[in-house]
């Protein structure tokens, strides 16, 4: 009896009739070690980084080449069962939460990089290699690529195209959206499309640009190619410490004004400062109200240039204190903390909602001030790490999921949050995608015409919604049960 | 404004072609001129300007030269430098997506959109991304807009991401043949080396720097190369974005101007006719009668497309044909969003 077989008696003994048979259909594409169906194989999948989410799908399948993740489609468009494809998982939003009777088709074995063209400055890498993976291989090169999340060392280049991935330096370098060249993408019914090209543009509609932020929605990515950007040959932080939030704000308006891209500009207020200073003891200023960090990379005369520029800024915008890294280990220890902001408020509370609004800046202070409102209002503690340069905040809303209603208060504290970002000119999400999290909130920001399109883009690729269904774009009863609550307009 | 909008809306419902049209500046390119013109010049002004939120809001019929003066005024840039070709207006930039010397390193106009409002086939007014850097909600129409020639809708009003003036520029002059132009093109492309934008014709390299000043100064002594002046440097980027120079607009004008984009890699092309690169490679004219068949296929070998961008014989199409698969989501996205086939067709493809 050969392992497929073996897998499709087990299967059949699966209590669902409709649930038996895809088994049965995906056991006779795939290899059975690229099938899961056994509860305990599925639990590691039933959720993404946001955990308060969870479902257990179906089936998980592992493809390992690009026919298997056509048959596994074709198998799964033939039987109308919805598909979530998953790249590590490390997603914020519950993009990568399975749908109920649905299938996981993760892309973990797809992690090979299968070309770094330093001339041309570019890698051909498949979906599941590793953000981080894909700098280390071009930095023989002098070349790395830009976009670094935070989970940069985890999350995948696949997942970072399904959520058009930003970070802390895509103020001067974009976003994944600006640093990916082209996609293979298997579309639902497993044909298969090239889109974009290794020229620079290519005819028709940029079908790249509605790819990239798609959240997995419109095709499962196979192959990417990304531009690999010159390694600055120095870089330098300056961090400073302002006794209000709005001198700070008021410091990165005029950084900007100056002329000056900073490389990275990021705020932290007091209560995350205080939590990484005690995660990574990076000598941060505990009783400021607001710290910035600023950084400048380039060739030594540019940074110094720089560096002393946005310094004078800084201090006439009301900093008290100046600190500039001396070298190379002090640059990454000041970055440290802002780096691992989320994992050290992890530690100082049993949960927490990482939000991810973007704002017309010049609010900051009125929104900042209404978040503190809100904390008191909800009885939940929010520390604030801020995207400076591009406006986007991520209010750290903590809470204990054990204690009765706390969950729920934060989730509708942090949709009130989201909502004063629509209001202020702004956004819901900024860079996590809105997944299953913020899924409610499209309805405060799009109207139902909008919507509307955003279902018939989906539709002129996936026409029976079989793709990571309800997610994303939300549908009209999901507004008028929203609007019922009263949050939305 | 109300009035305009009323006005657009009402056209748009009587569901006959229209050819969307502000100022006329792009009227050479892309397929046939069909349907009556809609004139969006009516529809202009800066709706906002925030200097160091690095972003502006015009409504469509804005000329670009307006949007230019206004960031010049806070020494800021469109970076990725649009041609203006006489008369644009920031709406049709936006739907012919076209961008300037610097797009290689700058990024396409596209990389600058940030929201766009747009009237579709019913009269709906739909607003897409935003005035932020960074969005994620919903599916980025506002870019799918962009390069669309007018096909998918009305464009409204756009958001564009501004840029501070570079802080110094020098522009240097090289005698080299095509392949070693290339070769240097792409070794510095990997190098931190402040490039902002490249011509290569007629074994010439001009090369334009730009940056911080210690880095440009650097980048001069280390390239080498005759410097410019700077006037005459300013003058020579300016009309080669406007497509003034002799190359582009000399007495051989009936000449077709072909545009073959393709990898910068991509080795010196065996064309017919005069040659000019952009782009460190990875744009190349032809001006000159080509055989389009045999052009496109030179382009596809190398890795790109080539459009028939002035002039010519259009009956053979004037962008590279799509795959069947490709154009029939093509033909569902222009359904979805202009089911009555109102706007701008056959300008893109003779399908949409």
């Amino acid at each position: 009896m050969s392992h497929s077989e073996q897998t499709v008696d087990r299967a059949t003994d699966l209590a669902n009739p409709d649930r038996a048979a895809l088994l049965a259909d995906l056991a006779r594409v795939l290899p059975a070690e690229a099938l899961l169906f056994a509860d305990e194989d599925l639990k590691p999948y039933e959720c993404d980084g946001l955990t308060a989410y969870r479902c257990l799908p179906w089936a998980v399948v592992l493809p390992r080449n690009d026919q298997e993740v056509v048959a596994a489609l074709k198998v799964c468009h033939a039987r109308q069962v919805p598909v979530v494809a998953r790249g590590a998982g490390t997603g914020l939003s519950g993009g990568a939460t399975p749908v109920v009777q649905g299938v996981v088709l993760s892309l973990a074995r797809f992690m090979r990089i299968l070309e770094i063209d330093p001339l041309a400055r570019l890698a051909r890498v498949q979906p599941g290699v590793r953000n981080l993976a894909i700098s280390e291989a071009a930095a023989p090169h002098g070349l790395y690529y830009a976009p670094d999340p935070s989970s940069q060392i985890a999350c995948t280049i696949g997942g970072n195209i399904a959520e058009n991935a930003g970070g802390v330096h895509c103020l001067k370098y974009g976003l994944t959206l600006h640093n990916v060249l082209k996609l293979r993408v298997a579309l639902v019914n497993g044909e298969v499309i090239e889109i974009g090209s290794h020229a620079l543009d290519e005819p028709g509609y940029d079908l790249l640009a509605l790819m990239i932020g798609s959240e997995g929605m419109l095709g499962v990515v196979l192959e990417a190619t990304v531009k690999l950007t010159p390694k600055p040959r120095t870089a330098q932080v300056v961090m400073a410490s302002f006794d209000s939030v709005i001198d700070a704000g008021n410091a990165v308006a005029a950084i900007i004004a100056a002329g000056i891209i900073p490389a990275g500009l990021e705020m932290m207020d007091k209560l995350a400062t205080a939590a990484v200073e005690d995660f990574v003891h990076a000598g941060y200023d505990l009783s400021a109200a607001a710290i910035l960090l600023a950084e400048s990379d380039g060739t030594a005369e540019e940074v110094a240039e720089e560096i002393a520029t946005m310094s004078t800024l800084l201090e006439n915008s009301g900093a008290r204190e100046l600190r500039i890294s001396r070298n190379e280990a002090e640059r990454l220890k000041f970055w440290a903390g802002r780096k691992a902001a989320f994992p050290a408020v992890g530690r100082i509370t049993p949960d927490y909602l990482c939000m991810d609004g973007t704002i017309p800046r010049k609010h900051l202070s009125h929104v900042l001030t209404r978040i503190a409102e809100l904390s008191a209002e909800f009885h939940l503690r929010c520390a604030n790490v801020f995207h400076a340069g591009d406006g986007n905040l991520h209010p750290l809303i903590m809470f204990d999921a054990r204690i009765p209603g706390e969950t729920e208060r934060a989730i509708a504290f942090g949709a009130k949050i989201l909502e004063l970002s629509v209001d202020v000119g702004g956004t819901i999400t900024g860079e996590h995608g809105v997944g299953i999290e913020k899924v409610q909130q499209m309805c405060v920001q799009f109207s139902r015409e909008e919507l509307d399109a955003f279902h018939a883009v989906k539709a002129a690729f996936d026409p029976l919604t079989l793709l990571n269904p309800g997610k994303a774009v939300p549908y009209p009863r999901h507004c008028s049960e929203y609007r019922l609550t009263g949050s939305a307009r | 404004m109300t009035d305009c909008i009323e006005e657009f809306r009402s056209r748009i419902l009587e569901r006959k072609p229209l050819r969307l049209r502000g100022g006329g500046s792009k009227d050479f390119y892309g397929g046939p001129l069909v349907g009556e013109v809609l004139d969006t010049r009516g529809y202009s002004g800066i709706v906002g300007y925030e200097p160091t939120e690095l972003v502006i809001t015009a409504r469509a019929g804005t000329p670009l030269a307006e949007i230019k003066s206004a960031l010049a005024t806070r020494r800021q840039v469109l970076a990725c430098e649009p041609p203006q070709f006489g008369e644009a207006t920031v709406g049709g930039a936006v739907a012919a997506g076209l961008s300037g010397p610097r797009r290689a390193v700058a990024g396409s106009l596209r990389d600058y959109v940030l929201g766009v409002k747009l009237m579709d086939g019913e009269g709906r007014e739909l607003n897409f991304g935003g005035q932020v850097m960074k969005n994620v909600a919903g599916f980025d129409v506002s870019r799918l807009v962009t390069g669309s020639l007018g096909t998918l809708g009305l464009i409204l009003d756009v958001s564009l991401k501004v840029m501070p003036q570079p802080v110094a520029q020098a522009t240097l002059r090289f005698e080299m043949a095509q392949d070693k132009a290339l070769d240097a093109l792409n070794g510095w492309g990997g190098q931190p080396v402040p490039l902002a934008a490249s011509c290569w014709q007629d074994d010439v390299l001009t090369l334009r720097l730009s940056g911080a000043q210690a880095a440009v100064t650097a980048a001069c002594e280390k390239l080498g190369g005759e410097r410019m002046a700077e006037q005459e440097a300013t003058n020579f980027w300016d009309s080669l974005r406007e497509q003034t120079t002799v190359f582009f607009a000399g007495p051989d004008t009936h000449a077709p101007l072909w545009r073959l984009s393709v990898p910068s890699v991509a080795p010196p092309l065996d064309l017919p006719g005069a040659q000019l690169v952009e782009w460190g490679g990875a744009q190349r004219w032809l001006r000159g009668a080509a055989d389009a068949a045999q052009l496109r296929e030179i382009a596809a070998k190398a890795g790109g497309h080539a459009t028939l961008f002035r002039g010519g014989d259009k009956t053979g199409g004037v962008f590279a044909p799509l795959s069947p698969a490709l154009m029939e989501v093509h033909r569902r996205l222009k359904q979805s969003f202009d089911p009555y086939g109102v706007f701008n067709p056959g300008r893109l493809y003779p399908e949409l």
